[in-house]
């Protein structure tokens, strides 16, 4: 009885590695590798905690002159938004009556401020900045909100490194949040 | 065709454009009266006499390779503000009130975008599968169509549906007519997914757009691997371009943000993305000064579409009051319209099929008396959750919440007829 168990046990195992490979091959063979150069040139997204940074780096002062050609239409010459967002101020404004979200005051990672001016930005041109002049966009806009001086320059591991006014002004959904029944 | 027929059918379709212009030009002259109405008045056309469109023949096959509505139903279009500060990024309504059924037409889906409306050459559209896969895949349309295909009813509706604060809209457009509802057909996600391998510690896919906002959201891999879909057509036709074509996400009951159009890749990874449209944009106010982030899902809510502002009651007597209910949870179980200022309540009848997070039809049978009514309606879906008031709402979330409102909406009947926003 043992014995038979035993064996009964090990055809089990046979038959689930059997059936393993079995499902593996069921995979429908649809698509190709994507290769790692075709991945690199999509693979845009920036992390939270700065990964994915490109080389390179942009001071304030080359963001001023950037702003003022590719941004201040929209958003006005310093930030104060137009037709684009306002991007400057707001800080301790978020639970008032009249809360003003901006970089400054609600944008919580400056890493993914890089992402979004890189991907979407200047609206009419989107991936038309160099990723230096992202950087200096990047770091004149932080300027403008008081987060950085004047005379800083980013590159991936400053701006990585950079701790946004609202970091920790999000929480998590706690819907329903209405009790009505 | 012969020659002969072929000039026949250019005149006739001539003679039809010409006709059309002219009913058109009559619509007008009358003041928001619709063109049927005024030839209507004319008498030529109503008994004893007989129809002038019955006098001669009508438009011949082939005038309308692709079909559109009666230029009597020119006024039935997308619900767009004139004034907008832009139009890229820029959001267009689905004209609830004037549309039966649960299907949304393809031509009056609603559209939100944020860079555009790209238009993409399906041959030269890939979709990119990467991260934290066994083998990164990447897809052209055809091989997107070569996986078993499902097809499935579901609403899409914009979280910003509507706003908490004054002015609210007019119409039950204007109010809530970022939501519309359509059967995809496309492919789940998981099946794709598994094509690739999830790797262990796989917990979100951030998913982006191929337009020039390269939208980008994070979705959770539960939902990812439960009835997330790649969807490629929409109520049996190719998406439209607004819809995302050639490929985009859906993601039925969670807001319309996160169901990427124009879908060109899929990241699977460890942790959000915290792109701007899940931080910046996209998150909900709190009075106290934080935010909610990641609230995906669209909860309970209705409105009546008929009667609904902007609207006249043209007489006293029978009014069916009718409407739609949703809810991103699942099924709407019940649906109750009050018509009398929320005294009291009545269930209404809702009209099969009755499909998880998608609209429901729902009728209630009414006598109009001629004295002022504010009417009503309130969904419950299968989890039991009551759409609030909107004092309800705003007594937790206070006013500085723009996504998420799903308030119950009134509206006031006057004694001459008229509908109107209740709450305005």
């Amino acid at each position: 009885m043992r014995r038979l168990d035993l064996e009964a046990a090990l055809l089990a195992g046979a038959i689930a590695l059997l059936g393993a490979g079995a499902q593996a091959e069921e995979r429908y063979g649809i698509g190709r590798p994507a290769t790692p150069a075709e991945i690199a040139g999509w693979n845009i997204d920036i992390g939270r905690d700065g990964a994915n940074l490109p080389a390179g780096s942009g001071s304030v002062v080359r963001g001023r002159i950037v702003f003022a050609e590719q941004c201040a239409a929209c958003h006005g010459d310093k930030g104060q938004g137009g037709v684009g967002d306002r991007l400057v101020g707001g800080q301790g404004t978020l639970a008032s009556p009249k809360p003003i979200r901006t970089v400054g005051s609600y944008w919580p990672y400056a890493p993914t401020l890089f992402d979004y001016i890189r991907r979407a930005m200047p609206q009419n041109a989107p991936q038309s900045l160099s990723d230096d002049d992202v950087y200096a966009v990047s770091a004149y806009v932080l300027s403008l909100n008081g987060v950085v001086p004047d005379n800083a320059v980013l590159d991936a591991k400053s701006l990585a490194a950079i701790r946004m006014p609202n970091r920790d002004g999000f929480v998590s959904d706690p819907r329903p949040d209405v009790h009505n029944h | 065709m012969s020659e002969q027929t072929d000039r026949r059918v250019r005149e006739a379709s001539r003679r039809h454009f010409l006709q059309a212009g002219a009913a058109l030009a009559g619509g007008s002259a009358v003041a928001g009266l619709g063109s049927s109405r005024a030839l209507a008045e004319s008498g030529n056309n109503l008994p004893p006499n007989v129809p002038e469109w019955m006098k001669a023949p009508g438009d011949p096959m082939g005038s309308q390779p692709y079909g559109t509505p009666s230029v009597h139903e020119k006024g039935v279009v997308k619900n767009i503000s004139k004034t907008l500060q832009q139009y890229i990024s820029a959001s267009g309504r689905t004209p609830l009130q004037d549309l039966d059924g649960i299907i949304t037409p393809n031509g009056l889906f609603y559209e939100r975008h944020h860079g555009g409306v790209p238009t993409i050459d399906p041959a030269e559209h890939r979709l990119m599968l990467h991260g934290m896969v066994d083998r990164p895949l990447l897809f052209t349309m055809e091989d997107i169509r070569r996986f078993p295909s499902q097809s499935r009813i579901h609403f899409i509706e914009c979280s910003g549906n509507p706003v908490y604060t004054k002015p609210y809209g007019k119409t039950a457009s204007d109010l809530v007519g970022l939501v519309s509802c359509a059967e995809w057909t496309g492919v789940p996600l998981k099946t794709v997914l598994d094509e690739a391998g999830l790797q262990a510690g796989a917990k979100w896919i951030v998913a982006e757009g191929a337009d020039a906002a390269a939208l980008t959201r994070s979705i959770p891999i539960e939902k990812c691997l439960d009835d997330a879909m790649l969807v490629y057509s929409q109520n049996g036709e190719r998406l439209r371009p607004q819809q995302g074509y050639p490929l985009r996400l859906l993601l039925p009951g969670f807001e319309g943000n996160m169901n990427v159009k124009w879908l060109r890749r899929l990241k699977v990874v460890a942790e959000p993305a915290y792109s701007r449209e899940e931080t910046s944009k996209y998150t909900d106010p709190m009075p106290d000064g934080t935010a909610r982030e990641f609230t995906f899902y669209m909860e309970a809510k209705s409105i009546i579409t008929r009667p609904s502002g902007g609207q006249r009651l043209s007489a006293r007597g029978f009014c069916e009051i009718t409407g739609l209910a949703w809810s991103g949870h699942g099924k709407i179980k019940r649906v109750e319209v009050s018509v009398d200022d929320g005294k009291s309540w009545q269930d209404a009848e809702l009209q099969e099929p009755v499909l998880t997070r998608a609209l429901t039809r729902f009728r209630l049978p009414w006598r109009w008396d001629g004295s002022p009514a504010v009417i009503q309606s309130r969904a419950t879906d299968e989890t039991g959750y009551v759409q609030p008031t909107l004092a309800e709402l705003v007594a937790v979330r206070g006013l500085n919440s723009f996504y998420h409102n799903n308030a119950i909406w009134p509206w006031r009947i006057d004694a001459n007829g008229e509908v109107s926003n209740a709450q305005a």
